[in-house]
C-alpha cells in the first residue's frame, strides 16, 4: 500500500497528495535544471577563463547584451507564471469544500487535540474516520494559535482562537497517520501531537456505537484515561514535581493559597470549576494559562476526573 | 612597500576615547565589525548546543523549555543583532563613503549615535537572556508572547531600540549616496557596491518604522494590557503577524542586498571584467527593494486569509524572483572571456553563487501556493531561510570580509588556512542543512524540541555539518585574529581592484581616506583600458618581478 | 541631483561648515535631505497606528461611533487651532532669522513654545477626564454606559495614537528651547539657520499629523 513514498515527500495517502507532488517536482525539476545550468556554467567559465600568464594586463570581454538581459528575465517570468497558476488551481481545490463532507469539530489547546464528533461525543489525541469520504474539520483554538498538520494527507491549517478555519481531506488508505502542531505554542509544542486513524466503513460505524456507550468502566480509571487523552498531564504532574500547573499528587483534600490570598480546601466544587471557570481562582504561583473545559468535558467527564484525582494520595 | 604607512585611521589619534568618540566612519565600521562578529560567534555556539540537543529525539541534555529559549536566541540574535547591521552598518560604513571618494558619510554625528544605540539594544537584548528567557521565537506571534512569562517585554523593546539604529544607518547613507558623490561620479559610475547599499538604505528607512510601532504596541499590551492582539478583549492576533512580515519580509531583503552588492564587486574584480549588464543589476536592486514591500502575506498563507489576498501575495512573491535571477545570470556572465583568479574572496563569491540559487530557489516552492501549505513550518523552511541568510548573505559578508580585510588592517591573512576554512565552511554548511530540507519535505516541523524516530538519521547527519561548520569558523577566527598583528604587509591595493578605496587610498587609509580628492572620469570597473598595479604579496610570479 | 565635492584650492570655510563638506550649500542640501528622510520615517510609523486604526474600525463600525462620542470635541478643536497657530509662529521663526532678526525669532521661537504648552496642558485636561471616568484602554476600562462591543480598543487605539504624538510634541518643545539656546548664543545668522529650519520641519508634521488625528478620533469616530 505504501508505495508513493519517496525521498523527498511521505507517502501519499489523502485524494490531494498526488497533485501536490506533481506540482512539487515540477517545481523540483525546474530548480534543478536552473541549479545545473548556473553550477556547470560557472565551473566552466571559472576553468576556461582562468587567470594564465601575467596578473596586471587588460581584459576586452562583453560588458552587456540586451538580447541576453530579456531572454533570462522573460523566460523566468513565464515559468513562474506557471508555478503560480497551477499552484493556484490546486490550493483552490484544496479549499473547496465537498457539500457531502463528514464535519468533525478540532478544538485545539496546549498541548493537545480534540475531535468533537456530531454524534455528541468527543475523543482526545485520536481522530477516526471513514475511508473514502471526504472529512471536513472545523477548527478553533482554546488559548494561543496552534497548526493542525497532516504530512501524509498535504494539509496544514492554522487553529486560532478567536475565529474558525477549515480544512477537508479524503483518505484513500485504512491506516494511522501522524498529526503535527506546526504552530509553536510553547513548551510542549512537540507533543502536541495526535493520530488520524483511517478505517472501514463498517469498522468506523462499529466505533460510533461503542463510543456513546462507556457504562462498563469504573469511574477513576476512566478519569486516568481522560487525564492523558485530554493532555491535563501535560500541565500536571501525578508524582509531586511542579510543572505549568500544581500537581494532582495529594492536592484533593489538602488546603492551597490562591493568588488573591484566599485560602482554599480542594474539593469537588472547586475542582469543577477550575475545569470549567479556571481562571475564577488562580493558584498562587501559577499564570492564569489553564483554557477552560467548558462544553468539552461533560458532567460524568468531570466526576471521573475528581474520581482519578481522590485515589492520587 | 613592505611596512605600513606611517599615519593611518587606526593610529591617529590614539587612545580609547578617541576611539568612543570617534566620528570616522572607518572606525565606526571597524567597531560595528567587532560587535557584529561577536554576536555571529554567540549566535552560531547557541546553534551549535541545539544541533547537540537535536542529535537525538527527546531530551538529551536540555529541558524542552531550555531549547525553546534557545532557537529564539540563536534565531533573534543572528536576526536583529548580527545579520541586519552586518553588511551596510560594518562594511558599508567602512567602503560605501571611500568608494564614493567621499570624506565621510553624511552626517558622522548620526553614525556614531546608531552604533551607541546598537550597544544599548544589544545589551538590553543580553539581559533579556539574563533575566528569564525569552521563548517566543524570533516571530514574537501573539497571543503567545503576550501571555508567557519571561522577559518578552526587554527583549521587544531591544528590538524596538534596535530598530532605530538601522533607520539611522539607512538615512545616512541615503544622504551620503545623494550628496556625496566625488566630482564625475554620476549615478551610473557608481560601483555596485554603492547601488546595493543604497537600495538597502531605502528598505531600512521605510521598513523599520513599521517594526517600530508594532513592537511598541506588543510592550504596551504586555505592559498595560491595551487588548488590541487579544483575542480574549475582542483584538486580533493575526493583525500582529501581518505587521511582524510587513516589516520583516522587507527585512529579509535587507539582508540579501548588501550581499549581492558584495558579489558584484568581487566578481567583477577577480574576473577582471566590468560586471556584466551593469545598469540590470544596479536596476534589479531597485526593483527588488521595492516589491519587497508587497508580498509579506507569503508567510501567512496557512492563517486563514482569503483566497483573494493568498493568490495577490503569491503572485507578487514570483515576481520579486525575477530580479533576483537577473542579478545571478550576470555575475555568471562577467566570469565570460575574464581572467579569474581565486583568491579567497573569489572563492566565498563562488560558493554564494551555488548556495544562494539553492536557496533562492527553494523559495520558489514556497511561494507556490499548494506547496506551500505543505511546507510551511517545516525544516524545509529553516532550510530554505538558512541557504539565503547564511549561504548568501553570510557568505557574501565573509568574502567581502576576506577581500577588504588587507585594506581595513593593510595585513594579509594566511591564505592557506583562509582556503581549508573555507573548503569547512562549504562542505559543513550542505551537510548541515541539506538533510533538513529532506525531513521538512518529510513532514518534520520547525521548533520541535522532540521528533519522531523516523527523522533520526537527517537530523544526526545535520549535526555532525553543523560541527565541521564550526570547526571551518574556529580555523577562521585564528587565522584573522593572527593576521592582525602578523600577516604579511598588503600594499594598497592587493587585488588590482579598480574602485577609489584601493586605487586612491593607502592600506590601511589616511584618517581623511585619500590624499587629494578622487575624480571619477571612468565607467565603472575599467578593466579594458586600464591596469591597476597590483600588490598581492602572495602571486610575486616570475612576472611581476 | 548632481552634487560636487570639488574644493577650489583655499576659499574661506565658514565656521559653521563640517569638516567633510565641501561648500555650505553642500551642507545644507544635505541636511535638508536628511530631515526629510525622516519624517518619511515618522510618516511611516504613525502610518502603521493609522492602519490599526482603520482595521478596527472597519470590524466595530458601531462601537467606534458610539465611544467617539465621548470625546470633547471643543476641546479637540481648540487643540487644532493652537496646533496651527504654532505652526505660525514656528514659520515666522524661521522667516525671522532669514532676515537676521535674532530678538523676532527668539520671540516667535518662545510663542511657539508656549503653544505647545498650551496643547499638552489641554490634552492633559481631557487625559485627566477620561482617566476619571474609567474610559481608558483594554482592560483597565471600567465605563459601563457604551452600548456596543469592546468599546475599550476605541481607547486603546485614542491613546496609543495621541499619547504617541503627545510624546512628539513634547520632543518638539526640547528642540525648540535648544534652539532657543543655541539662537541666544549667536549659533546662527541670516548665512545659516538650516537647524531652525530642520527643526520648523517637524514641527509642521506634528502639526499635520494631529490634522489627521483630530477629525479621524473626535468628528467621524
Ligand atoms: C536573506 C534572506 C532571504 C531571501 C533572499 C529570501 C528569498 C526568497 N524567499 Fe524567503 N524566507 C526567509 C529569508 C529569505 N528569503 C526567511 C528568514 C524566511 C522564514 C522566516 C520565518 O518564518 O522564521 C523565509 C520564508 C519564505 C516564505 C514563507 C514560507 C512559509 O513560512 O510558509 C516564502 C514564501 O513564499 C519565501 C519565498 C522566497 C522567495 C520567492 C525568495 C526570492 O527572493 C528568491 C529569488 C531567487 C531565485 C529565484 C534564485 C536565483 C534565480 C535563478 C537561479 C534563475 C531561475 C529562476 C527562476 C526560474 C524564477 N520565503
Ligand atoms: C543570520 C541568520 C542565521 C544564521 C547565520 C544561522 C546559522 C545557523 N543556524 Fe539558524 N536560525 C536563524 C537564523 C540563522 N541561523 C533563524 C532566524 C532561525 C529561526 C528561529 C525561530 O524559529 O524563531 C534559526 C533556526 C535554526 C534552527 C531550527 C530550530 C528549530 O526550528 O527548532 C536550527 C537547527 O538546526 C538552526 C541551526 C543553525 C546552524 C547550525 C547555523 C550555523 O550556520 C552556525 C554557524 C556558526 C558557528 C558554528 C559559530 C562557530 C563559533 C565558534 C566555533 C566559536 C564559539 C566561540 C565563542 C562564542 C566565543 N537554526
Ligand atoms: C495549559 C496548561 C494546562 C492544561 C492543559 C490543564 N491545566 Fe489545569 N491548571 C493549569 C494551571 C497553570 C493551573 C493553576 C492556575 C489556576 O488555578 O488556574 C491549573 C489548575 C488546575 C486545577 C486546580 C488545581 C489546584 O491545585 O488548585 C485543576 C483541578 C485543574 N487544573 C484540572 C485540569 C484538568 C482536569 C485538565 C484537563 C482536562 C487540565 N487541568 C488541563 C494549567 C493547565
Ligand atoms: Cu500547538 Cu504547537
Ligand atoms: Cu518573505
Amino acid at each position: 500500500m505504501d508505495t508513493t513514498a519517496t525521498i523527498w515527500m511521505p507517502q501519499q495517502a489523502s485524494t490531494i497528495a498526488s497533485e501536490v507532488d506533481a506540482l512539487f517536482y515540477f517545481v523540483y525539476w525546474i530548480s534543478i535544471f536552473f541549479l545545473a545550468v548556473i553550477t556547470f556554467g560557472t565551473i566552466y567559465f571559472a576553468v576556461k577563463y582562468r587567470r594564465k600568464g601575467k596578473r596586471d594586463q587588460l581584459t576586452s570581454g562583453p560588458h552587456g547584451h540586451t538580447g541576453l538581459e530579456l531572454t533570462w528575465s522573460v523566460i523566468p517570468t513565464l515559468i513562474v507564471l506557471v508555478m503560480f497558476a497551477w499552484g493556484f488551481q490546486v490550493y483552490l481545490k484544496m479549499n473547496v469544500i465537498p457539500k457531502d463532507a463528514l464535519e468533525i469539530k478540532v478544538t485545539g489547546y496546549q498541548w493537545a487535540w480534540i475531535f468533537d464528533y456530531p454524534e455528541g461525543f468527543n475523543t482526545g489525541g485520536e481522530l477516526v474516520v471513514p475511508v473514502n469520504k471526504p472529512v471536513k474539520l472545523l477548527m478553533s483554538s482554546l488559548d494561543v494559535l496552534h497548526s493542525f498538520y497532516v504530512p501524509a494527507f498535504r494539509v496544514k491549517m492554522d487553529v486560532l482562537p478567536n475565529r474558525y478555519t477549515s480544512i477537508w481531506f479524503e483518505a484513500m488508505y485504512e491506516g494511522e497517520f501522524q498529526v503535527f502542531c506546526t504552530e509553536y505554542c510553547g513548551k510542549s509544542h512537540s507533543d502536541m501531537l495526535a493520530m488520524v486513524k483511517v478505517v472501514s466503513q463498517t469498522d468506523y460505524e462499529k466505533w460510533l456505537e461503542k463510543q456513546s456507550d462507556d457504562s462498563g468502566t469504573p469511574p477513576a480509571e476512566k478519569g486516568k484515561k481522560l487525564f492523558t487523552s485530554r493532555a491535563c498531564n501535560t500541565c500536571h504532574s501525578t508524582d509531586g514535581s511542579k510543572s505549568v500547573g500544581p500537581t494532582w499528587q495529594g492536592t484533593f483534600g489538602s488546603t492551597e493559597v490562591m493568588a488573591s490570598g484566599e485560602k482554599i480546601t480542594v474539593d469537588e466544587n472547586y475542582v469543577r470549576e477550575s475545569i470549567l471557570n479556571p481562571n475564577a481562582k488562580v493558584v498562587k504561583g501559577f499564570q492564569p494559562v489553564m483554557p477552560t473545559f467548558q462544553g468539552i468535558l461533560s458532567d460524568k467527564d468531570i466526576d471521573a476526573l475528581v474520581a482519578y484525582m481522590k485515589t492520587l494520595k | 612597500m613592505n611596512t605600513l604607512p606611517y599615519k593611518t585611521y587606526l593610529n591617529s589619534p590614539t587612545g580609547i576615547k578617541s576611539w568612543l568618540l570617534t566620528k570616522d566612519h572607518k572606525r565606526i565600521g571597524l567597531m560595528y565589525l567587532m560587535a557584529i562578529s561577536l554576536f555571529f560567534l554567540v549566535g552560531g555556539a547557541l546553534a551549535l548546543v541545539m544541533r547537540l540537543e537535536l542529535f537525538s529525539p527527546g531530551e538529551q541534555f536540555i529541558s524542552a523549555q531550555t531549547y525553546n529559549q534557545l532557537f529564539t536566541l540563536h534565531g533573534a540574535i543572528m536576526i536583529f543583532l548580527f545579520i541586519i547591521p552586518s553588511i551596510p552598518a560594518a562594511l558599508g560604513n567602512f567602503i560605501l563613503p571611500m568608494q564614493l571618494g567621499a570624506v565621510d558619510v553624511a552626517f558622522p554625528r548620526l553614525n556614531l549615535a546608531s552604533w551607541y544605540v546598537y550597544v544599548v539594544g544589544a545589551i538590553m537584548a543580553l539581559g533579556a537572556i539574563v533575566i528569564g528567557g525569552v521563548d517566543t521565537g524570533w516571530t514574537f506571534y501573539t497571543p503567545y508572547s503576550v501571555q508567557t512569562k519571561g522577559a518578552i517585554t526587554l527583549i521587544v523593546m531591544a528590538v524596538f531600540v534596535l530598530g532605530f539604529s538601522s533607520i539611522f544607518t539607512g538615512l545616512n547613507f541615503i544622504a551620503t549616496v545623494h550628496k556625496m558623490r566625488a566630482p564625475g561620479m554620476t549615478w551610473f559610475k557608481m560601483p555596485l557596491f554603492c547601488w546595493g547599499i543604497y537600495a538597502t538604505a531605502i528598505i531600512q528607512v521605510l521598513a523599520t518604522p513599521v517594526l517600530a510601532i508594532t513592537a511598541l504596541l506588543l510592550v504596551l499590551e504586555r505592559g498595560v494590557g491595551i487588548g488590541i492582539f487579544d483575542p480574549k478583549m475582542g483584538g486580533d492576533p493575526v493583525l500582529f503577524q501581518h505587521f511582524f512580515w510587513f516589516y520583516s519580509h522587507p527585512a529579509v531583503y535587507i539582508m540579501i542586498l548588501p550581499g549581492m552588492a558584495i558579489i558584484s564587486e568581487l566578481m567583477a574584480t577577480f574576473s577582471r571584467k566590468p560586471v556584466f549588464g551593469y545598469k540590470a543589476v544596479a536596476y534589479s536592486s531597485l526593483a527588488i527593494a521595492l516589491l519587497s514591500f508587497v508580498v509579506w502575506g507569503h508567510h501567512m498563507f496557512t492563517s486563514g486569509q482569503s483566497e483573494l489576498s493568498a493568490m495577490i501575495f503569491s503572485f507578487l512573491t514570483f515576481s520579486v524572483a525575477i530580479p533576483s535571477a537577473v542579478k545571478v545570470f550576470n555575475w555568471m556572465s562577467t566570469m565570460y572571456r575574464g581572467s579569474i583568479s581565486f583568491d579567497v574572496p573569489m572563492l566565498y563569491a563562488l560558493a554564494f553563487l551555488f548556495l544562494f540559487t539553492i536557496g533562492g530557489l527553494t523559495g520558489l516552492f514556497l511561494g507556490t501556493l499548494a506547496v506551500d501549505l505543505h511546507l510551511h513550518d517545516t525544516y524545509f523552511i529553516v532550510a530554505h531561510f538558512h541557504y539565503t541568510m547564511m549561504g548568501g548573505t553570510v557568505i557574501a559578508f565573509l568574502g567581502g570580509l576576506h577581500y577588504w580585510w588587507p585594506k581595513i588592517w593593510g595585513r594579509m591573512y594566511s591564505e592557506k588556512w583562509a582556503r581549508i576554512s573555507w573548503a569547512l565552511v562549504f562542505i559543513g554548511f550542505n551537510a548541515t542543512f541539506i538533510p533538513q530540507f529532506i525531513m521538512g519535505s518529510q513532514g518534520m516541523p520547525r521548533r520541535y524540541f522532540n521528533y519522531l524516530d523516523q527523522y533520526q538519521p537527517m537530523h544526526a547527519f545535520s549535526s555532525v555539518g553543523a560541527y565541521i561548520l564550526g570547526l571551518g569558523f574556529l580555523i577562521m577566527v585564528v587565522y584573522l585574529w593572527h593576521s592582525v598583528k602578523n600577516g604579511p604587509i598588503a600594499g594598497s591595493n592587493p587585488w588590482g581592484a579598480s574602485t577609489f578605496e584601493w586605487t586612491h587610498s593607502t592600506s590601511p587609509p589616511d584618517p581623511h581616506n585619500f590624499k587629494e580628492q578622487p575624480v571619477c572620469d571612468h565607467e565603472p570597473y575599467p578593466y579594458a583600458t586600464t591596469i591597476f598595479k597590483s600588490t598581492n604579496p602572495y602571486e610575486m610570479d616570475d612576472s611581476d618581478k | 541631483m548632481e552634487t560636487s565635492t570639488a574644493t577650489t584650492g583655499h576659499e574661506e570655510r565658514p565656521e559653521f561648515l563640517q569638516h567633510h563638506f565641501a561648500t555650505a550649500q553642500q551642507q545644507r542640501e544635505t541636511s535638508k535631505l536628511g530631515i526629510w528622510i525622516f519624517l518619511v520615517t515618522e510618516v511611516l510609523f504613525f502610518g502603521g497606528l493609522f492602519c490599526f486604526y482603520a482595521v478596527y474600525r472597519s470590524w466595530y463600525p458601531e462601537m467606534f461611533h458610539e465611544a467617539h462620542k465621548l470625546l470633547n470635541v471643543s476641546l479637540g478643536a481648540t487643540n487644532t487651532v493652537v496646533l496651527i497657530t504654532s505652526s505660525l509662529t514656528m514659520a515666522l521663526a524661521i522667516r525671522s532669522m532669514q532676515v537676521g532678526s535674532k530678538k523676532w525669532t527668539m520671540i516667535n521661537l518662545g510663542m511657539t513654545l508656549a503653544l505647545a504648552g498650551t496643547f499638552l496642558v489641554i490634552k492633559f485636561i481631557e487625559y485627566s477626564h477620561k482617566i476619571h471616568e474609567g474610559l481608558v484602554w483594554g482592560k483597565f476600562f471600567t465605563f459601563g454606559e457604551i452600548d456596543a462591543t469592546n468599546p475599550h480598543l476605541f481607547f486603546s487605539v485614542y491613546f496609543a495614537m495621541t499619547g504617541l504624538h503627545g510624546i512628539h510634541v513634547i520632543a518638539g518643545m526640547i528642540t525648540i528651547s535648544w534652539m532657543m539656546y543655541r539662537t541666544s548664543k549667536n549659533h546662527f545668522s541670516a548665512d545659516y539657520y538650516t537647524p531652525i529650519e530642520m527643526t520648523g520641519l517637524y514641527w509642521h508634521l506634528v502639526d499635520l499629523i494631529w490634522i489627521f488625528l483630530f477629525p479621524m478620533l473626535y468628528l467621524v469616530g
